[in-house]
């Protein structure tokens, strides 16, 4: 088992989602995360799913995927030639006391103190993947009281971009 | 716009549009059941009913089941129209059914009104949620303009690629608002253009050096309308061919070259030959689990080529050498032109051979259920079509009737739906005005024979022959094999009188309890006009064989019982 990460260009409708999680839930994929968003056309969403397959499990969802009509452009991302992205919200205990030193775990992760309370605070992080599980590592001890994270978003590399593949149902 | 474009424009009500639309895209025939938010829809089919026939069942699952008969028959797609809530969750098995075959269906139902959405509304069912996984494709029209062009994308998707059903969810204020209707030709099947390049070769070079070749052919070959070239390719090879059940008819029964049926159920010949072969080439075929029990283990001595146009069936079950992706009539024509046959002298006969020492056995019961097949094969024309239900019956009709021409066997393959077959039956007979034939089992003929009454209504000639063993068989014979004979709520033990219940509809009912009356009674089945119901008795214990056991290959069949 590895984990890929899969870029998809899907119709901007409602249900889209519903059809792309209930495929990976009706066919036992194991997925990770799955973060859509707009993008710069109006008529387009892109996704960008994690998900831990086998080599020939990973060929099953990508052309699997690929059928469904609201998913337009699939392909697989590999790591160190994409982009790849994730933000985090983090909140923390914070007595007075620990604000300098928590602070500069902060700087030195190049994180952002986004909200203070008397006795916590909201930092916010973009970065890889294992950057933001070591901040979360160093975080821990102070007590995390809540967190979020987007899981990874990605972009290939370069030039080359999904609106040069072809959508597997305009074959037909 | 031509000034004849804008004459055809019109102002219509959304049910209007519908039932233009369907004309547009050449549908004769609409099988369906009205409802409170689907009445619209039927009014507009009242107003148009010397353009478009309905055809009203007993239950919305026959009018599924007879539309995906019809596209079966035809290769056209089947069309079935249902109000919302227990209209549309009724036809959900026959979306399911006609799902796994990859039959072109095009599903339309009624919805509460968008105001009402969402609200758990009387008989509201969020179908198109219901329906994701059963569909190829699913639509709700929110906007009446999007409502012509919805339906027209929902043909496209239905006939082209593989096909497969599509469902449009239509609520009833869009069926009644209007909108300007501008009429657009029909919509083409697309199969896409054949891609030739490197992968293309390495199939054509592997089948070339083949010294003992098999081709496999499913039911994508029939759907391709490809049957022709794959007898050409096999007799190019002198290739045997072994046929999945749903691509039974792909090559004549009789043809030197026809081998029998690959599967759980299919001929100990091929079986064999499958161990045997050095190259596979599956056309149009999905290696479901009912083909290879155990995908590690099938046909391990050949380099699979496989021929299918979705990408996504590509290695999903078995693992190919080979495989061309795209429509198995431009793969199979392309083979055609590349290969060059180096085939043993001696393959062919060696595969005849294991044909004949592996002939069908006949049970030794009073009545044999194949001995009926055989005769109804006898008195019938190679076109005629041959429904089933699901069962022992569907194996023994698959396994010995000689299907002679493609679309003649129409079968549930993938959902194994009981209760398919009077449906199918009738969407075959409005689809060619012929006899059909329905090969059946108590258990599945009791579960819809609700639809007699609308074959005898549309005055169809729809000839039932009901294999009663008074048992559900298959389940029994599993039960027998597995379970150590513990058996469990297989009985069916049902007191019908099937002669009274035929007349009761309107049919005519026959009984037929020896061999030796077979003969008589099929005959006088056949000749008799109208609906008829024979009740085949037969002995509770007749088996289905060869058989090899769910989950295990081709070198576990078991071709004879012990005692």
């Amino acid at each position: 088992m590895k984990q890929y990460i899969v870029t998809a260009l899907v119709t901007n409708k409602s249900g889209v989602l519903t059809r792309v999680s209930g495929l990976f839930a009706r066919r036992g994929y194991n997925i990770n995360s799955l973060a859509v968003g707009a993008t710069e056309d109006p008529k387009f969403s892109r996704m960008t799913i994690v998900a831990e397959a086998d080599e020939n499990t990973i060929k099953q969802i990508t052309s699997q995927l690929d059928k469904l009509v609201d998913v337009k452009k699939v392909s697989l991302l590999e790591q160190d030639k994409a982009v790849c992205r994730e933000l985090l919200i983090v909140k923390v205990n914070m007595p007075p006391a620990l604000r300098p030193e928590i602070e500069s775990t902060c700087n030195l992760y190049k994180a952002k103190m986004v909200d203070l309370s008397p006795v916590s605070a909201v930092a916010e992080l973009t970065g890889q993947p294992n950057k933001i599980d070591a901040f979360i590592g160093v975080m821990a001890p102070y007590g995390i009281i809540e967190l979020v994270r987007t899981g990874i978003t990605a972009l290939g590399r370069g030039s080359d971009n999904i609106y040069a593949l072809e959508d597997y149902n305009d074959m037909f | 716009m031509t000034q004849t474009d804008s004459k055809k424009k019109k102002t219509l009500r959304g049910a209007e549009i519908i039932v233009e639309t369907l004309i547009e895209q050449g549908v004769e025939v609409v099988f369906g059941y009205p409802g409170g938010y689907i009445i619209d829809t039927f009014d507009a089919l009242y107003l148009y009913r010397d353009k478009i026939k309905q055809v009203l069942t007993s239950h919305e699952q026959g009018a599924c089941h007879a539309a995906d008969g019809y596209a079966r028959a035809t290769g056209k797609a089947g069309v079935v129209m249902s109000t919302s809530g227990p209209g549309a969750t009724n036809l959900v098995t026959g979306i399911a059914t006609a799902h796994m075959d990859s039959i072109p269906l095009v599903a339309i139902t009624g919805n509460v009104p968008l105001s009402a959405l969402g609200k758990d509304s009387f008989q509201e069912v969020d179908i198109t949620g219901i329906t994701l996984p059963i569909t190829k494709h699913n639509f709700m029209v929110k906007d009446i303009n999007e409502l012509a062009d919805t339906i027209r994308e929902a043909f496209k998707i239905a006939v082209s690629g593989r096909p497969g059903p599509v469902l449009v969810d239509v609520p009833k204020n869009i069926q009644q608002q209007t909108a300007t209707f501008t009429p657009k030709p029909r919509v083409q099947k697309s199969v896409g253009t054949l891609k030739i390049g490197e992968r293309t070769e390495k199939a054509a070079h592997i089948l070339s050096q083949a010294k003992r070749p098999l081709l496999f052919s499913g039911g994508g070959v029939i759907s391709s309308g490809a049957e022709q070239k794959v007898v050409a390719l096999a007799e190019k090879l002198n290739a045997p061919v072994a046929c999945s059940m749903l691509g039974l008819g792909s090559i004549p029964a009789d043809h030197p070259l026809f081998l029998g049926m690959i599967g759980m159920h299919g001929s100990a010949a091929v079986a064999k030959v499958l161990g045997k072969a050095d190259v596979i080439v599956a056309i149009g075929a999905r290696f479901s689990d009912r083909v290879a029990g155990d995908p590690n283990k099938f046909a391990k001595n050949a380099k699979i080529i496989h021929i299918d146009i979705d990408a996504a069936e590509i290695d999903k079950a078995v693992g190919s050498h080979a495989y061309i992706l795209g429509d198995a009539g431009q793969a199979v024509d392309y083979l055609l032109s590349t290969v060059i046959p180096h085939a043993d002298e001696n393959w062919i006969t060696e595969c005849r051979a294991l044909k004949e020492h592996y002939p069908p056995i006949d049970s030794k019961g009073a009545l044999c259920p194949r001995k009926v097949i055989r005769t109804v094969a006898k008195f019938s024309p190679p076109e005629r079509i041959i429904v089933t239900d699901v069962g022992q019956h569907q194996m023994w009709t698959a396994q010995t009737y000689p299907f002679r021409k493609p679309r003649t066997l129409l079968t549930s393959g993938g959902l194994g739906t009981m209760g398919f077959g009077l449906g199918a039956a009738i969407g075959a007979a409005i689809a060619t005005e012929q006899p059909v034939i329905l090969m059946t089992g108590d258990g599945s003929f009791h579960m819809n024979m609700n639809e007699i009454p609308t074959c005898v209504k549309n005055g169809l000639n729809v000839k039932i022959f009901v294999f009663d063993n008074s048992v559900l068989g298959m389940v029994r014979q599993w039960q027998t094999l597995f379970y150590n004979k513990r058996y469990s709520s297989t009985t069916l033990g049902h007191p019908t009188d099937y002669v009274l219940l035929a007349q009761a509809f309107g049919a005519t009912g026959m009984i037929l309890e020896r061999n030796e009356d077979a003969e008589s009674t099929v005959k006088r089945a056949l000749e008799t006009p109208g609906t008829v119901v024979v009740d085949c008795r037969i002995d509770v214990d007749e088996f289905v064989l060869p058989m090899i056991p769910p989950g295990k290959s081709a070198d576990d069949i078991i071709t004879q019982l012990g005692e």
